[in-house]
């Protein structure tokens, strides 16, 4: 039974790409594009239903994995939904040609499958691979506008990436060497499984070094501070529905290769403890986004400072560990990943009608679009952490369970989360309200897929259903 | 026949360490892509004596995509991409060339310092491959940090990469490395592409790296 859905989520991604590949109509992609998608997301959800017989030595689905690959597929869905209309509006006013539209469309859902394929690897070789897949297929559709800042954006994303992804590598191998003297010579050494059932009697020493290595590597890719310097671009200067995917999705990928060697490390008593390292990377990028986020003058780059900021609160909150600091964790990268595709959909509309991602060209969105920019109003809201959203119940629980951990990291938290707070509503102020600026087109576009992630995001808020909360403290005793 | 078999291992990791210090001097681009036509070479040797002694013919493929993917290939094409591109052919250097000796001696120190006393349950070969591989990836970081130009960038990324599949194939019975191999030749393949796709848009006068951050301008 569970070989045939985990393919499902693989290889109906990666027949899509190819069969795109060859598609060259617009309307018939775009709509191939959200079926491939919608039938991807149907096999993760069964996956959450089934019963699950043991892991392979490629492959294999747990209760952490199963919700990242649900979320994942989720937004890939939604997305391919939002990049639809916006695609169909470059086309029109001619920012992309038919064929650029068509590698965009292929490259969408290889991305998919490499992220699903490194979300269920039981391989730490193979999972490597898919990440790498993963950034590849990425930095193509980065610099696919050709204009010199995209390809600049391209280029830096590429070379920081390369040089992540061979860090990891490094750190991969160090691993093998570890396990090798315990598990044996060949495939088993690499096996996710196996390495957990024998982590115990790992070379301790080994292991650190591996960790830090992993840390570096598989961290430029989650974008932390100092290794962050490729996001703001990618995110920035590519189109916007790769915007909402690299912050909603391929930054949860990256971190959950990392998650997956901490319950390594954890299961082994003499190595260090990964816990403080994480926490101040990532209290380090909340901050230090925080300030960043003042002197954004781009709608997308600003918006990309938050998710380096929200991605340092994550692994804060994973680094924090325990029961309740990995339930937060699970429950804001679930909510940061609906939030911020939600607003990269809204800043998306905003900037194809306004022409510009300058934030001096729009103003008034509340006035001349309504819907969509209440739907700005409501995503910020949201991401700023402000009640009754879902960000805001999973930051409240990062930050109680910071005092009664760490009470003085937890006040350079509630410092660097007011920071970004202040900034946020600062620039949302200009944005929503007051005089309208810029042009004032219409927009042809469904909000559907907007208000889906915010009505979500809300729900969680207010009621999160209480198997869902069985299945994250279930999970979160697995990170330890 | 054993400590021999060891003797020629160090010798040729040591060998890389040494190409790579070569490519630290260098102050002319061709003279760069030579070396590093030489680093690959002796990585592929390297890796072809580990397929003999670790008695694992699967080995020989990652030689063979060495000897001739990162050998010939890419130099020759780092090579027309120079010329048809008319890049600077002096390298500009960030810091002094002493300075970048010393630092590179420095991260060797430190690698040493760092993995030796750690892998000391593991097998002589891949203990002291695995030291010499964190120097070569160190120094290649550096290089990459250190030069201004995309293309010798480029080279330090590939010399980095060189010592990571030095470190893969020093770790007896590791799986997956000629799929690892491959990936990685894909990447520098599209890196490689990269940069000649930049010339065929005619959107950046040159390859260097400054060039590309004016276009930054005002964005913030």
């Amino acid at each position: 039974m569970i070989p045939d859905l985990v393919s499902g989520v693989l290889f109906v991604p990666l027949l899509a790409a190819a069969a795109l590949a060859l598609i060259p109509g617009y309307r018939l992609s775009a709509g191939l594009n959200m079926l491939a998608s919608f039938i991807a997301l149907g096999f993760a959800l069964a996956l959450l239903a089934a019963d699950r017989p043991g892991p392979g030595h490629l492959l294999m689905v747990d209760d952490l994995n199963v919700v990242f690959l649900v979320l994942n597929s989720f937004v890939g869905f939604t997305t391919s939904a939002f990049s639809a209309s916006y695609i169909g509006h470059e086309l029109e006013t001619g920012r992309l040609t038919p064929s650029h539209i068509r590698f965009y469309h292929a490259m969408y859902q290889l991305m998919l499958f490499g992220m699903n394929l490194a979300l269920s690897a039981n391989n730490i070789g193979l999972m490597w691979v898919a990440v790498e897949l993963a950034t590849l297929t990425t930095v193509l559709m980065v610099g696919i506008y050709r204009t010199p800042e995209a390809l600049e954006a391209a280029w830096k994303y590429f070379i920081l990436g390369s040089v992540g992804i061979a860090l990891a590598l490094f750190g991969t191998i160090l691993v093998y060497l570890a396990a090798r003297p315990v598990v044996g010579e060949g495939m088993d050494a690499m096996v996710w499984t196996t390495l957990a059932a024998h982590a115990r009697d790992f070379d301790p020493s080994l292991l650190n070094i591996a960790f830090v290595f992993l840390l570096l590597g598989y961290g430029t890719k989650v974008g932390l501070a100092p290794l962050h310097a490729w996001l703001p671009d990618a995110h920035a200067e590519g189109p916007t529905p790769i915007s909402a995917v690299l912050s909603g999705l391929l930054l949860n990928v990256a971190l959950y290769a990392l998650l997956r060697f901490k319950i390594l490390l954890a299961s082994n008593p003499a190595s260090i403890v990964p816990g403080p390292l994480m926490m101040g990377l990532g209290l380090l990028s909340l901050i230090f986004a925080g300030f960043m986020l003042y002197r954004r003058r781009d709608i997308k780059r600003m918006f990309a400072y938050s998710s380096i900021e929200h991605m340092g609160i994550i692994v804060f909150a994973f680094g924090l560990a325990g029961p309740l600091g990995n339930f937060a964790g699970l429950l804001q990268m679930t909510m940061h990943s609906l939030t911020k595709s939600a607003i990269f959909f809204s800043v998306g509309h905003v900037t194809q009608v306004k022409r510009s991602q300058w934030m001096a060209d729009i103003g008034g969105l509340t006035e001349s679009h309504p819907s969509l920019g209440w739907g700005l109003v409501a995503g910020v809201a949201a991401i700023a952490g402000l009640p009754p959203f879902g960000v805001f119940m999973s930051e409240f629980l990062i930050v109680s369970a910071a005092f009664t951990r760490e009470p003085v990291l937890a006040i350079l938290l509630v410092f660097g989360l007011l920071l970004a707070f202040g900034a946020l509503l600062l620039r949302l102020g200009d944005l929503a309200f007051g005089p309208v600026k810029g042009l004032i087109g219409p927009v042809k576009a469904s909000s559907v897929p907007l208000f889906a992630h915010l009505a979500l995001v809300l729900l969680a808020g207010i009621w999160l259903p209480p198997a869902m909360v069985a299945w994250f403290q279930h999970v979160a005793r697995m990170l330890g | 026949m054993r400590g021999l078999a060891f003797d020629i291992a160090h010798m040729l990791a040591g060998f890389l360490v040494l190409a790579s210090f070569l490519m630290l001097y260098q102050a002319r681009l061709f003279a760069l892509l030579h070396v590093l036509a030489l680093h690959a070479l002796v990585l592929a040797l390297s890796v072809a004596w580990q397929a003999h002694i670790q008695g694992a013919p699967h080995l020989y493929i990652t030689a063979a995509i060495a000897l001739g993917f990162k050998a010939m290939l890419i130099p020759w094409a780092l090579r027309r991409i120079v010329f048809q591109l008319g890049v600077h052919r002096e390298i500009e250097a960030v810091g002094g060339i002493g300075l970048t000796m010393l630092a590179g001696m420095g991260l060797v120190a430190l690698s040493l310092e760092v993995m030796l006393p750690v892998t000391a349950q593991a097998d002589p070969v891949a203990r002291e491959d695995i030291a010499l591989a964190l120097s070569v990836v160190l120094i290649g970081l550096l290089m990459m940090v250190t030069r201004r130009n995309a293309v010798s960038q480029v080279v330090g990324f590939l010399s980095l990469e060189n010592g990571i599949i030095l470190a893969a194939t020093g770790a007896r019975g590791m799986p997956l490395v000629v799929e690892i191999s491959v990936a990685f030749s894909v990447l520098i393949a599209f890196i490689v592409i990269g940069i000649f796709l930049f010339r065929i848009r005619e959107r950046f006068d040159s390859v260097d790296v400054g060039a590309l951050d004016q276009f930054r301008g005002g964005r913030q």
